[in-house]
């Protein structure tokens, strides 16, 4: 790794406090956060793994068809969902329950797509929470679009400022959609932020599978700032996000951030990581576990205790069993439900197709179909 | 024995192998065809045995994925790409139709485009998103393309081959939901025409066209038929464009029924086309209109409810007594 590829960090993987870190875009960044913010910061980190490890147990269950899991990801999408205003856009892919969590939605939602209850309906308007995407990259250009618009309404620049923030993988750096949406933000000047989870790898491909140079060096090329960030250390992803989004709600456009993290588990429950990445990696990647630095920082700084730590195990562990009663409980949607919402004002095809197959739903009763 | 029992899954994988073995220049490509072996597996040990150049694992880019392997294609080579799901093809979708489809006639014909799209494609699999479509339809649409689909393994088995051997592009649609399914399979077995329709089971009193994922649903459904005395006959059609209904008509003047069976949507989609000309060509056989078993004209819906969507055997069994009732 070149110098400059250095990663912004704040926090070391001992859990040290590094006062200020200067990133490649030149900018200095440091946070002050007062002790029940840092408390805070690690009760979202404790919380959000244990709702995944309680959906990865789930699926195994059989209660979810598939779990794309965040473990070794909640520094980076933690971090960045709590640098977000309420006023801001969030398009996030299928792995952001982190972000999603920070922006207070229920976190069941996405266990309805990931079970195949619904294809994760939440209200994307008032959450400002975009539903997940499954069609890698597609998201980048409707938050480019959406960011237009901010501009567009004058929403730039004064206190009021809205910006956007669109989540993708390394993998999704080969996408045409997402170099398009780079080229778009940079001619408009949007106010987009765009946040680049480089978990290593897109499925079993590594990243050199994708790029041969650092992800956030790609910024250069389209005319805005790319910045790489230690995406295990919550206080850094923070920062660094903070900062680009204030520069987009100020007008000056987009950013790249580039999250250097691990993905510690499988892609999804479906795929066997033995197959193609060393056990000895994860390994060393575990050494750098961003909830394990800041309780190190955090007790070493005695802002926390074993009584907090114990808390927040205790009501983490309440709310994944909550989660979990809830989704054993969770109804099937009734067979109609196919036919809504396909058209807002509905379709004379569909009318009579949806008559047809009542019709033919009927002629069953009594017997066991 | 050259006969062996296989799943659709592992025959496909045999089947790569046998056309990477014969000849040097077929390349197979996509996302995490290499060491994974692909998300299914159908590549399974490929890349370890015929190696990096022969089994190559792309960047994370449909369109790409496609525009090189035309390059490639140009260049000599065989290119057999995989699309890791149907729902993902789109990306690739401009590449395939406006430059994949058309090269050969914008050329005169002095460009060949030798290229294999494998996309496993269907539902049933309780799958989340854009996991389960049936584009099918998109690409028989467009002249230039070939559009073929297997049912059973040994179809799979030597259709990727003929597939491959080809020099048209082919679109090449592997049934997901079967993969696991197991067949025999026999590898020296004379090849049947890619480009050709089957009986996949011989009857009497109406014919039901299926293909992919569907003739295992339409032999089920003729399997319980028998039990109240109707024989049906089953046609795979396996390939899609060009259609070959000579079988179909054949059939459909014998029994004077039929019932097309597909996943997709029906409106515009493949059994409209079959409806047609089947009632064009055999309007005096019929003892009733050709009828259509399909999914809805919704988009794909969420797993819990996917077999009320998908045609099973009692929607087919339905509609083959409704051509009873004119
Ligand atoms: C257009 C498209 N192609 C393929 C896929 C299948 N797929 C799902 S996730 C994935 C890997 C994504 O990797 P990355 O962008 O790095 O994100 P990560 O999952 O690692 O967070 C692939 C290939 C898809 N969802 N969409």
């Amino acid at each position: 790794m070149e110098r400059e590829d250095a990663l912004v960090q704040l926090l070391t993987p001992d859990g040290e406090r590094i006062d200020r870190a200067v990133g490649p875009d030149g900018v200095e960044y440091s946070v002050e956060l007062t002790d029940e913010e840092y408390r805070g910061l690690y009760r979202d980190l404790v919380t959000v793994r244990r709702l995944d490890a309680e959906a990865t147990a789930l699926q195994r269950q059989g209660e979810l068809g598939i779990w794309a899991s965040l473990l070794g990801q909640e520094a980076a999408q933690v971090g960045s969902g709590r640098a977000l205003r309420p006023q801001d856009m969030v398009f996030p892919t299928y792995r952001e329950h982190g972000v999603l969590y920070c922006r207070g939605i229920d976190p069941i939602m996405p266990l309805s797509l990931f079970r195949g209850v619904d294809q994760g309906a939440w209200d994307p308007n008032e959450f400002r929470f975009g539903m997940y995407t499954i069609v890698i990259g597609a998201q980048t250009l409707h938050a480019t679009g959406y960011a237009m618009g901010i501009a567009k309404d004058g929403k730039v620049g004064g206190d009021d400022g809205e910006a956007v923030i669109a989540y993708f993988g390394d993998g999704a750096t080969s996408q045409g959609d997402v170099n398009e949406a780079f080229i778009w933000s940079a001619v408009y000047t949007a106010p987009v932020v765009f946040f680049c989870q480089n978990n290593q790898y897109a499925i079993s491909e590594p990243i050199e599978r994708q790029t041969r140079v650092p992800l956030y060096r790609r910024a250069a090329g389209f005319g805005f700032p790319g910045v790489r960030v230690d995406g295990n250390d919550v206080l850094a992803t923070y920062a660094v996000t903070r900062h680009a989004l204030d520069h987009a709600r100020g007008g000056q456009g987009p950013t790249l951030i580039e999250a250097y993290t691990y993905r510690m588990g499988a892609h999804t429950t479906s795929d066997d990581p033995s197959r193609y990445r060393p056990a000895a990696e994860a390994e060393a990647w575990r050494a750098r576990d961003p909830i394990a630095r800041l309780a190190a920082f955090l007790g070493k700084q005695r802002i926390a205790d074993e009584s907090f730590f114990a808390d927040v195990d205790e009501q983490a562990k309440d709310q994944a069993v909550r989660l979990r009663e809830r989704v054993l409980t969770m109804p099937d949607p009734a067979p109609e439900s196919i036919f809504q919402n396909v058209y807002p004002h509905g379709s004379p095809l569909l009318d009579d197709e949806r008559e047809r197959f009542e019709a033919y739903r009927k002629s069953f009763e009594g017997s066991a179909h | 024995m050259a006969a062996e029992v296989l799943t659709l899954g592992k025959a496909l994988n045999a089947g790569l192998r046998r056309s990477l073995e014969r000849d040097a220049k077929v390349v197979i490509m996509g996302e995490d065809v290499g060491k994974l072996g692909g998300v299914f597996r159908i590549t399974d040990g490929l890349q370890k045995d015929f190696g990096e150049d022969r089994v190559i694992d792309t960047p994370l880019a449909e369109s790409g994925i496609i525009g090189t392997a035309i390059g490639l294609a140009l260049r000599g080579y065989r290119p057999v790409c995989e699309i890791q799901f149907d729902g993902f093809v789109y990306p690739a979708y401009d590449q395939i139709v406006s430059q994949v489809a058309k090269m050969h006639y914008r050329s005169r014909g002095m460009v060949r485009l030798p290229i294999v799209i494998r996309i496993p494609f269907g539902g049933g699999i309780g799958a989340v998103e854009h996991h389960s479509e049936s584009p099918e339809a998109y690409f028989a649409h467009t002249p230039g393309l070939k559009v073929v689909t297997c049912s059973n393994p040994s179809d799979g088995y030597t259709m990727i081959q003929q597939a491959i051997a080809s020099d048209d592009p082919i679109v090449f649609l592997e049934p997901k939901r079967r993969y696991w399914e197991k067949g025999e399979v026999d590898t020296e077995a004379e090849a049947y025409p890619l480009h050709a329709a089957r009986v996949a089971r011989p009857g009497t009193d109406a014919t039901v066209v299926a293909y992919g994922p569907m003739v295992r649903t339409a032999l089920d459904a003729a399997t319980a038929a028998a039990e109240d005395g109707r024989q049906l006959e089953v046609i795979d059609l396996r390939s899609l464009s060009p259609l070959d209904l000579g079988p179909v008509y054949e059939s459909v003047r014998r029994t004077g029924r039929c019932v097309v069976v597909h996943e997709a949507p029906s409106n515009v989609g493949l059994g409209a086309e079959v409806a047609a000309r089947v009632t064009e060509e055999c309007f005096y056989s019929l003892e009733s209109p050709v009828l259509r078993v399909t999914g809805f004209d919704t988009p794909y819906p969420a797993a819990r409810v996917e077999e009320e969507y998908l045609p099973d055997l009692d929607r087919v069994l339905d509609a083959v007594d409704r051509t009873y009732g004119w």
